[in-house]
């Protein structure tokens, strides 16, 4: 427990390291968050309410996502994990004596925790400060949202885990992030939420993974009881999709080990 | 110009082709993967067009129009000059000083560095909506107008390639700012992938006169529907895409060349 304790703060530090980068992230962001925003806003002003979404609900899933950007990694960066299978360093991660999974998983709660002061917070606050947001006063909703976000970093990494674990199998995982970073975005909710998709596709993506990256904590912010149970249904559904991705991760990497062939001395 | 910069680049760019031609499945599916990229946009776009059948004022196909000259100009100018935008690393890992002492300019190297011919995928998108659009509206077409659409297309690259320059330039002060110029680049498209007039005064002032990104879709999407600006703003805007182009390809250089001369090597 101690050496994770160690990794994560290695992972904290490691991106604490590149400040300017970190600043321009929320300038891009911001300018994203805006310009999305402003879009729907003349969606709604055309029609002011669309499947149960006013401007405003609209408009705080907005920010709520590009604040998401940052912590669940739905852009990238992918894990390094993808880069070291193919330049055969991996050999040297399998020799520690530390799980596996957990080790990766340490690491990028890391790099989540640093990125969730860093950009989280500072993103969400543009948004506040740019536009009317739909904002509860019940504490028990803030809760219930800190938990969602922690649940989406869980999907996030157990995601991005499969995707540098496919570089067991492929050796170049660069066609895959291809793949993963059009699809992530589209299917979560994140380049237009999922209740303005025509109804059949988005019951579809409603049952994927990737809306729990930012369409279910933006309707557990928001309120609305999509899933049966509200809020707790929305962090069930959260909770079966990180489980699920972890433990096919763990059981991908109990037989991609098998597969591990180092070149040379 | 011709000797010094073109045909360099050509060649440049035709050494980079060749050498990607060498994985076909890689360039295949990378290509798909790019056009892929766009395309979710585009989507984005005809669903909000499911829920409404105007925004302010304009019609799915006047907004495809918009869309697909924005796109056209901004995924050409992101083929011709996008690896610009890598000017931070190539300082940082020392590459940029094997570039100056190379006999090419500079610009072309770093334009041509990794230049990738499946970036056309990302133009598959906008093409379509363009041709759709061009195909559906009811355009007076003029032998004047079919020869300005060519004119405004040509502009509109002209004016992303010189922001794709400019956002490289700020790298030559602050070597990790390449998501700063992000906001500009891919900010400006998302921008004017829609008609400016939905939002409202203040943004499409500044989309006109502060950042020119109204001269690369809305005011010639405007010249070619002949139609009055929403906004209300001067009508002979329209026309000024090609002035606007020149101008800002100017400015560009001029930061290029400044930027250049502040140069210092890392010194490792």
């Amino acid at each position: 427990m101690r050496v994770l304790l160690a990794v994560f703060a290695c992972g904290l530090r490691r991106y604490s390291t590149y400040r300017v980068a970190t600043l321009s992230s929320i300038v891009v962001n911001g300018v994203f968050g805006a310009v999305n925003a402003m879009v729907l806003l003349a969606v709604f002003d055309a029609r002011p309410r669309i499947n149960g979404y006013t401007a405003e609900d609209a408009v705080t899933q907005v920010f709520l996502a590009q604040s998401l950007i940052g912590i669940t990694a739905i852009f990238g960066p992918p894990l390094d994990l993808g880069g070291r299978i193919r330049d055969g360093q991996v050999a040297m991660d399998l020799l520690r004596p530390v799980g596996f999974v957990r080790w990766w998983l340490a690491q990028d709660l890391g790099r989540a925790a640093f990125a969730l002061l860093s950009r989280t917070a500072p993103t969400f606050a543009v948004g506040l400060a740019l536009f009317d947001l739909a904002l509860p006063a019940d504490p028990l909703r803030w809760a219930a949202l800190a938990a969602a976000v922690a649940l989406a970093v869980l999907v996030g990494f157990g995601l991005r885990y499969l995707y540098a674990l496919a570089g067991f199998w492929l050796m170049d995982t660069r066609g895959v992030n291809a793949v993963a970073w059009l699809a992530g975005p589209f299917c979560s909710g994140m380049v237009l939420p999922l209740v303005l998709f025509p109804d059949p596709v988005a019951a579809v993506l409603r049952t994927l993974p990737w809306a729990a990256l930012v369409q279910v904590p933006a309707e557990i912010l928001l309120g609305r009881t999509v899933l049966p149970g509200g809020a707790a249904g929305g962090l069930a559904y959260q909770a079966v999709w990180a489980a699920l991705l972890l433990a096919l991760g763990a059981a991908l990497t109990a037989r991609a080990t098998r597969r591990v062939v180092v070149q040379g001395g | 110009m011709v000797e010094r910069a073109l045909v360099p680049y050509a060649r440049l760019a035709w050494a980079w082709c060749r050498a990607l031609a060498q994985y076909p499945v890689s360039l295949v599916l990378l290509t798909l993967a790019q056009l892929g990229a766009t395309g979710v946009e585009l989507l984005a776009l005809l669903f909000v067009f499911g829920h409404v059948d105007a925004l302010a004022g304009f019609t799915l196909h006047e907004a495809l129009l918009v869309y697909g000259l924005t796109g056209t100009a901004f995924w050409l100018a992101d083929l011709l000059m996008g690896s610009v935008e890598r000017l931070g690393e190539h300082i940082r890992t020392g590459s940029f000083d094997t570039m100056l002492v190379r006999p090419v300019s500079p610009l072309v190297q770093l334009a041509t560095d990794e230049f990738s011919p499946r970036r056309l995928g990302k133009n598959v998108p906008s093409a379509v909506a363009l041709a759709t659009a061009l195909g559906a509206l009811d355009i007076d077409w003029t032998p004047g107008r079919a020869a300005m659409l060519v004119v405004l297309v040509v502009s509109g690259t002209a004016i992303c390639c010189a922001l794709w320059v400019l956002g490289a330039c700020v790298q030559f002060f602050v070597t990790e700012a390449r998501e700063l110029a992000n906001a500009l680049t891919y900010g400006g498209s998302a921008l004017s992938e829609y008609p400016l007039a939905i939002y409202g005064h203040g943004v499409a002032r500044a989309a006109t006169f502060l950042v020119p990104l109204a001269f690369i879709s809305y005011q010639p999407a405007l010249y070619l529907l002949d139609r009055p600006d929403p906004l209300g703003m001067w009508p002979h805007l329209r026309y000024a895409s090609p002035v606007v182009a020149v101008l800002l390809c100017a400015l560009a250089a001029a930061a290029w060349r400044t930027g250049l001369r502040h140069y210092r090597s890392t010194g490792s």
